[in-house]
């Protein structure tokens, strides 16, 4: 719980960042068959901002971020993205998708191909980018998550820290407006959860826009603009991290934090 | 002080231990013999017992093998040579029957002279194939399309091609091997031309015919690719302008063609092939054409568009549910009645067509073990990266799952392989039922049942083992994932 940047700390962060919405959710809502896993969700997220999503499992933060790249369909209300809104239109959901990365749990790099193929597929196959540039984009951020050395090895030969890493890269080598992360260090050794929150944290001070759905609060506080509370497929809470940990209000944020801090 | 001092004391270790190396693997004859074939009472028996059954095969068949004849005009005469070199009664096999007849049993009633057709179409075959299944490794490429040139010279020398031919040959040979080593596109641009080539060697007439029929396919690609934009639309008009091409100009242009430049080999009637060359020519089409159609049955059986799917397993469960002899039956019979009257539809690529669906439909089952086995997550991250459906499949899906069916895979084919018999019951002469039952029904060979069996057996073991060896060097090959 100690925060590995006491120079930005966290009371003094604004809780917007910017006036321009990335992200625009409006009373939406999904069903898995008949339970109702979210329920008149709203959530704006502004460019540049950071936000952290947290609450027990089965409270719905998976999904929800699921349904921003339309890996989950809502059943309704309105998901925009970057303007666009989520439809069954094919076209739009690709658009939305190639705008939107997104990291997940289990990393799913494809074991088929190099780390550095992995990274290069999308560009190549979806912006159609040259493929001389696209292996020159993504060294540049192998680089950046530090592992340009692995660049010609398979996924399968890496740690999990390392794979997780190349994920986020290979996220990243689509230039994505917005950066989804679906508990990305919960699959992950104690050893090897620092060397990913580190280059999620570098990300974020690039200025990155990232939903991340968590259990490290360690990075909520020194990352985030704002920390979101779930609980049985609801926003219960929402606030600054300074606020949210020291001055939570509803009795349900309460118990969730005497639980995950209280030993 | 207590015997559990040594564990409650507190511990550091002060130097790391380096890596040993692993203990000596215990060898020796003897200590194998012990271990997996002696070591205990009940094992013992077991292996006794296997040492008696195989001594009892070897003792009763290598009599027979050993005094076998190989130079005989007839079965009698083999009799005549055994009972004469090992006494009354004593048997033997008359392989004499091979040397004489190995041309039926190999290519049916192709007309002698033309022996060297199937020859060259089976030698450049290798080449068709080597820049797609050795890819990655240059000097098993190297020897497949070495050994291939040199035997197929070799046999078209032998089988006695005009020198015309052999100059042809000879360069195209050379040719196909710079195009390999130089150009691997080219290479692959003749791997999409074989079957017309084949088709033209094989079965002869003007060479221009196949040639406009490959022309249908560069029109109907023209005609899409002018019209890309408009999406499912231009698809549509590609097929039919190839239908329309092929139904109304083909013909006519390659006959002016023909008569223009005249490039012609004296035509083969589809009767005329037999033995080895028929069961190749409907193993090979079968096998090329089911692995695609097979692909694509199993992508609809997953689809989420109803009609897709359901047309999907129905097609499926219905090739599956009948025997393949009852397919076979329908493509001789059956489709004479529902053919226009007049429509010349040839039987060979009739029972090609039939082969082709059955193989496709367990194919399609096989493929969809192998998409079941890949974990959802490989489907996510590809449609999280904007990948749409074909591009998702065919650079993140299909590979993988591919991958895990080609045991699967290479089961399929082999059996299509073998299943080629089963011609015979359409009155095609196969190799092993058919051609053979021709042979012995000449008086000179009546009686010769053994032998055409155990030639036939061999060239089928060689082959499908081959294609079992190529299937566990390409596992081997694309092992990844646990290195």
């Amino acid at each position: 719980m100690t925060d590995p940047h006491p120079d930005r700390s966290a009371d003094r962060r604004p809780l917007t960042v910017s006036d321009q919405v990335a992200i625009e959710i409006q009373r939406m809502n999904k069903w898995f068959g008949t339970f109702h896993v979210l329920r008149d969700i709203d959530l704006t997220v502004h460019k540049g901002e950071r936000i952290v999503i947290a609450g027990p499992s089965g409270s719905g933060k998976s999904t929800l971020i699921r349904c921003i790249n339309r890996l989950e369909a809502h059943q309704s209300g309105r998901i925009v993205v970057d303007g666009i809104e989520l439809t069954n239109d094919l076209k739009h959901i690709d658009q939305v998708r190639s705008e939107v990365g997104m990291v997940f749990q289990h990393f799913n790099l494809f074991p088929h191909l190099t780390v550095l193929e992995n990274c290069t597929l999308a560009p190549i196959w979806v912006r159609r980018v040259p493929r001389r540039q696209a292996v020159a984009t993504a060294m540049r951020y192998l680089e950046k998550v530090r592992i340009p050395e692995q660049a010609h090895k398979y996924p399968g030969q890496l740690s999990g820290g390392q794979q997780q890493r190349v994920a986020i890269a290979r996220s990243l080598c689509m230039e994505p407006k917005v950066m989804l992360f679906d508990e990305p260090t919960s699959a992950l050794d104690p050893e090897m959860i620092k060397e990913v929150l580190d280059t999620m944290i570098e990300l974020a001070e690039d200025g990155m826009t990232m939903l991340c759905v968590t259990h490290e609060m360690g990075f909520a506080q020194a990352v985030a603009n704002r920390v979101i509370f779930m609980d049985q497929g609801q926003i219960v809470e929402q606030n600054t991290p300074h606020e949210f940990f020291n001055n939570p209000q509803s009795e349900r944020t309460k118990l969730f934090l005497s639980q995950i801090l209280g030993h | 002080m207590s015997e559990l001092h040594a564990q409650t004391v507190a511990y550091v270790r002060d130097t790391m231990l380096p890596q040993a190396a692993p203990p000596m693997r215990q060898s020796g004859v003897v200590l194998w013999l012990r271990q997996n074939l002696f070591s205990g009472p009940l094992n013992t028996i077991l292996t006794l017992l296997g040492l008696a059954v195989v001594w009892f095969l070897v003792s009763h068949f290598w009599p027979w093998f050993s005094h076998s004849v190989w130079n005989a005009s007839s079965m009698a005469e083999c009799r005549q040579i055994i009972a004469e070199r090992w006494g009354e009664g004593a048997t033997g096999g008359c392989f004499a029957v091979i040397r004489e007849r190995w041309n039926q049993f190999l290519f049916g009633f192709f007309p002698p002279s033309e022996y060297w057709r199937p020859t060259a179409a089976f030698g450049l075959m290798f080449f068709a194939i080597a820049p797609v299944l050795f890819t990655e490794s240059r000097g098993l490429r190297w020897t497949v399309m070495a050994v291939a040139a040199v035997l197929t010279f070799a046999f078209c020398v032998l089988l006695g091609a005009p020198p015309r031919v052999l100059a042809v040959l000879a360069a195209a040979l050379v040719g196909l091997t710079a195009l390999n080593e130089y150009a691997h596109r080219g290479a692959l641009v003749f791997s999409l031309l074989f079957p017309f080539l084949a088709v033209w060697l094989l079965w002869g007439g003007s060479a221009w015919g196949p040639a406009c029929v490959l022309a249908g396919f560069v029109v109907g690609f023209a005609v899409w690719r002018v019209l890309a934009r408009f999406g499912l639309f231009a698809v549509a008009a590609g097929v039919l302008a190839a239908a329309g091409w092929w139904m109304f100009a083909s013909g006519t242009v390659a006959g002016v063609l023909q008569g223009v430049l005249p490039v012609a080999l004296p035509q083969v009637e589809s009767r005329a092939f037999g033995g080895f060359v028929l069961a190749i020519t409907i193993g090979v089409a079968g096998i090329v054409m089911s692995l695609p159609l097979g692909i694509i049955l199993a992508l609809a059986r997953r689809s989420d568009m109803p009609v897709v799917k359901a047309f999907a397993v129905m097609f499926i469960e219905f090739i599956r549910g009948v025997p393949l002899i009852t397919l076979l039956f329908v493509a001789s019979l059956l489709l004479n009645y529902f053919l226009p009257p007049g429509t010349n539809f040839d039987i060979i690529l009739r029972v090609i067509i039939m082969v082709t669906l059955f193989a496709a439909a367990y194919m399609a089952e096989v493929i969809r073990g192998g998409l079941a086995a890949l974990p959802v997550g490989q489907y996510e991250a590809a449609d999280a990266l904007g990948l749409d459906y074909w591009k998702a499949q065919r650079l993140i899906i299909l590979p993988q799952a591919l991958k895990i069916s080609i045991p699967g895979i290479v089961g399929t084919f082999i059996g299509l392989f073998k299943d080629t018999t089963l011609v015979t019951f359409v009155g095609l002469f196969d190799p092993l039922k058919q051609m053979a039952d021709t042979i012995r029904a000449t008086f000179a060979w009546k009686g010769a049942y053994w032998e055409p069996y155990i030639f036939t057996g061999a060239i089928f073991f060689i082959l499908c083992f081959s294609m079992s060896r190529y299937s566990m060097y390409l596992e081997q090959r694309l092992k990844r994932d646990h290195r």
